[in-house]
């Protein structure tokens, strides 16, 4: 109606819903508080459990609080893609999505707007996580900057995990359907160097899924920042990976839109 | 019937078929035109095919055979066009429970592309206009059916649409908020001169509301006219009356049957099919009084939409209803994954 030029446009849309999205996150506690409080009930169940595994030789730190620090940076991740699938999924089966492809709406405007409430969700678990970490004394190797890294990081893999709840919530339509997929994807964490360091997997099989698992890498990222410092291979690959899921999700969940959304 | 832009303000549709994959043809090769700031109710029991062809008109489903122009824009090959058209407040009051009325009205109007000065503006006429103005900054999870109904009527309007679809827009409502929303839609028609597609299993909101109605059942329309003229092809208005001393009987049936046909009634009552309409009550209490027949009870039974759906399907709506229900309910969700 106005005449705003294409670009403008979609930066509106992308506003518009990215506002939305995030006032819908900040208005669920019960979004909020497991994503933040879960993960890190883990860590200190993990980080007192297994302390001793610092005496094998080979561990890359004595401290075992700031090796399993990294894990709950990825289970907080985890519960990105179930928050933005399940909000998703609510608005198909409210019919409000029909509402949204009623007006100019593009479909990039759509998952990008709605990828804004992981993004509010990533920034508020990384800083709640790193916080609470070194207040109970871990290590963070790579200093102020890298705490900055971190939460970039944090939140890079945050929103990519987004996607694929997007991906999810499109292909399926129901919110009961994205929450099923939780423990698929826990298991990508269970199967991963969570506990261990890679190097430190002796068993055969369990190496080898931990090898070729994206979330190993996604763990050393961080975990180079906690102990090594600036370990700018395994930042790489870490980003790296997680703009790959993030693209791979935006690509399914941009598909999964045009069939779900066949407006002509 | 054109616009300023040489564009109609209707609706043109011809030989509309949706058919789903291993289901009914749910639409089955239907043609209607719509006048702009014309009502049309468009009637049918759950099932009949009712919001596959709102689905349809408003581009959120491709039609499998036919055409469809909305606005005067092809469904098929224009649809933004169409939806830049029109407005619509589909089956379900579709709304974000954590939003407030005035966010809901906010992003909307954005994404209708209204400039930020002008979204607060219309915004704020829209939510008085429903009645909301009191409501505006309240999470809409906390509104009653008839307010979310309003407020998604706002919506609806929120682009000052030409053409406006309500699916089954009072399902739900209690009868002051129906009536509420009857008189904005009637005004949005007769003072803004919008064109209003209404769908409704409400024999009286069709009656009340449309100025003319198409009957859907089975996908098919099977009547179509003012609701005057589908009563009046139904056929003429039936008095029945009940004498005070039941000795009278054969006296009123007498007096009745100058005025018509005899037509079933009660055991104590009498009825006759009025010859000339409804107009004759009058005389009918006239001639009663002159023979000093006292009346218990006496009633006029005019035509209704009931009646033309019986006569045109043999079944009643009411009853139609369940039994579609169960056969085959529409689809409510666009191109279910």
């Amino acid at each position: 109606m106005s005449g705003a030029t294409p670009t403008h446009a979609l930066t509106n849309q992308v506003g518009q819903l990215a506002r939305r999205s995030i006032l819908r996150t900040l208005r669920q506690p019960a979004q909020i508080v497991p994503a933040v409080v879960f993960p890190l009930f883990l860590l200190a169940v993990n980080s007192g459990g297994l302390k001793d595994a610092t005496n094998l030789p080979g561990f890359p730190t004595d401290s075992y609080l700031t090796f399993v620090l990294a894990v709950p940076f990825i289970q907080g991740a985890l519960f990105s893609v179930m928050n933005t699938g399940t909000d998703l999924a609510r608005d198909i089966e409210t019919g409000f999505l029909n509402r949204l492809a009623l007006t100019p709406l593009r479909g990039t405007a759509l998952l990008s707007g709605l990828l804004a409430g992981a993004f509010v969700l990533g920034v508020v678990q990384a800083v709640a996580y790193l916080s609470v970490g070194l207040i109970a004394g871990a290590e963070l190797a790579a200093g102020p900057a890298g705490a900055i890294v971190l939460l970039a990081l944090s939140v890079s893999i945050t929103v990519a995990f987004g996607t694929l709840g997007l991906f999810a919530a499109l292909r399926f339509g129901s919110g009961e359907a994205v929450q099923g997929l939780f423990p698929v994807f826990f298991v990508f964490l269970f199967l991963s160097a969570m506990a261990l360091p890679l190097n430190l997997l002796t068993t055969d099989w369990f190496h080898a899924i931990a090898s070729v698992n994206p979330v190993t890498y996604l763990l050393q990222a961080i975990r180079s920042l906690l102990i090594e410092g600036w370990n700018l291979g395994d930042l790489a690959l870490g980003f790296g990976i997680a703009a790959a899921v993030g693209a791979v999700g935006m690509l399914a969940a941009s598909s999964a839109l045009k069939t779900r959304l066949v407006r002509t | 019937m054109e616009s300023s832009n040489g564009r109609s303000g209707g609706i043109e549709v011809e030989g509309l078929v949706r058919e789903f994959k291993n289901g009914p043809r749910a639409v089955d090769g239907i043609d209607l035109r719509v006048g702009q700031g014309e009502i049309y109710g468009f009637l049918g029991p759950n099932g009949a095919g009712k919001s596959t062809t709102v689905l349809m008109l408003t581009t959120l489903l491709p039609p499998t055979a036919g055409s469809a122009r909305v606005a005067g824009f092809d469904v098929v090959r224009e649809g933004p066009q169409v939806r830049a058209s029109i407005g619509a407040a589909l089956q379900e009051a579709a709304l974000d429970p954590l939003l407030t009325g005035r966010e809901h009205m906010r992003l909307q109007t954005a994404l209708h592309g209204l400039g930020k000065a002008e979204r607060d503006e219309r915004g704020t006429e829209l939510l008085e206009r429903v009645g909301l103005a009191d409501a505006a900054d309240r999470k809409v999870g906390g509104y009653s059916g008839g307010m979310k109904r309003r407020l998604d009527l706002a919506l609806a309007l929120a682009h000052r649409p030409r053409i406006l679809f309500l699916d089954e827009p009072t399902t739900g409502l209690d009868i002051q908020s129906r009536t509420a929303l009857w008189d904005e839609v009637a005004r949005l028609a007769a003072d803004d001169g919008v064109t209003v597609f209404l769908t409704t299993q409400y024999l009286e909101e069709a009656d009340a509301l449309a100025n003319r109605v198409g009957i859907i059942d089975h996908g098919q329309i099977v009547a179509e006219g003012t609701p005057a003229e589908l009563k009046a092809e139904i056929g003429r208005p039936t008095v029945e009356a009940i004498p005070r001393e039941a000795d009278d009987r054969e006296r009123m049936a007498a007096v009745l049957s100058r005025f018509g046909e005899p037509a079933g009634s009660s055991p104590r009552a009498v009825a006759v099919l009025l010859q000339g309409g409804e107009a004759e009550l009058a005389e009918v209490v006239r001639a009663l009084d002159s023979e000093d027949i006292a009346i218990e009870h006496l009633q006029l039974h005019a035509p209704s939409l009931d009646d033309v759906f019986l006569a045109k399907t043999g079944r009643s709506l009411e009853g139609a209803g369940d039994e579609e229900g169960a056969e085959s309910a529409e689809p409510e969700a666009v191109g279910a994954g």
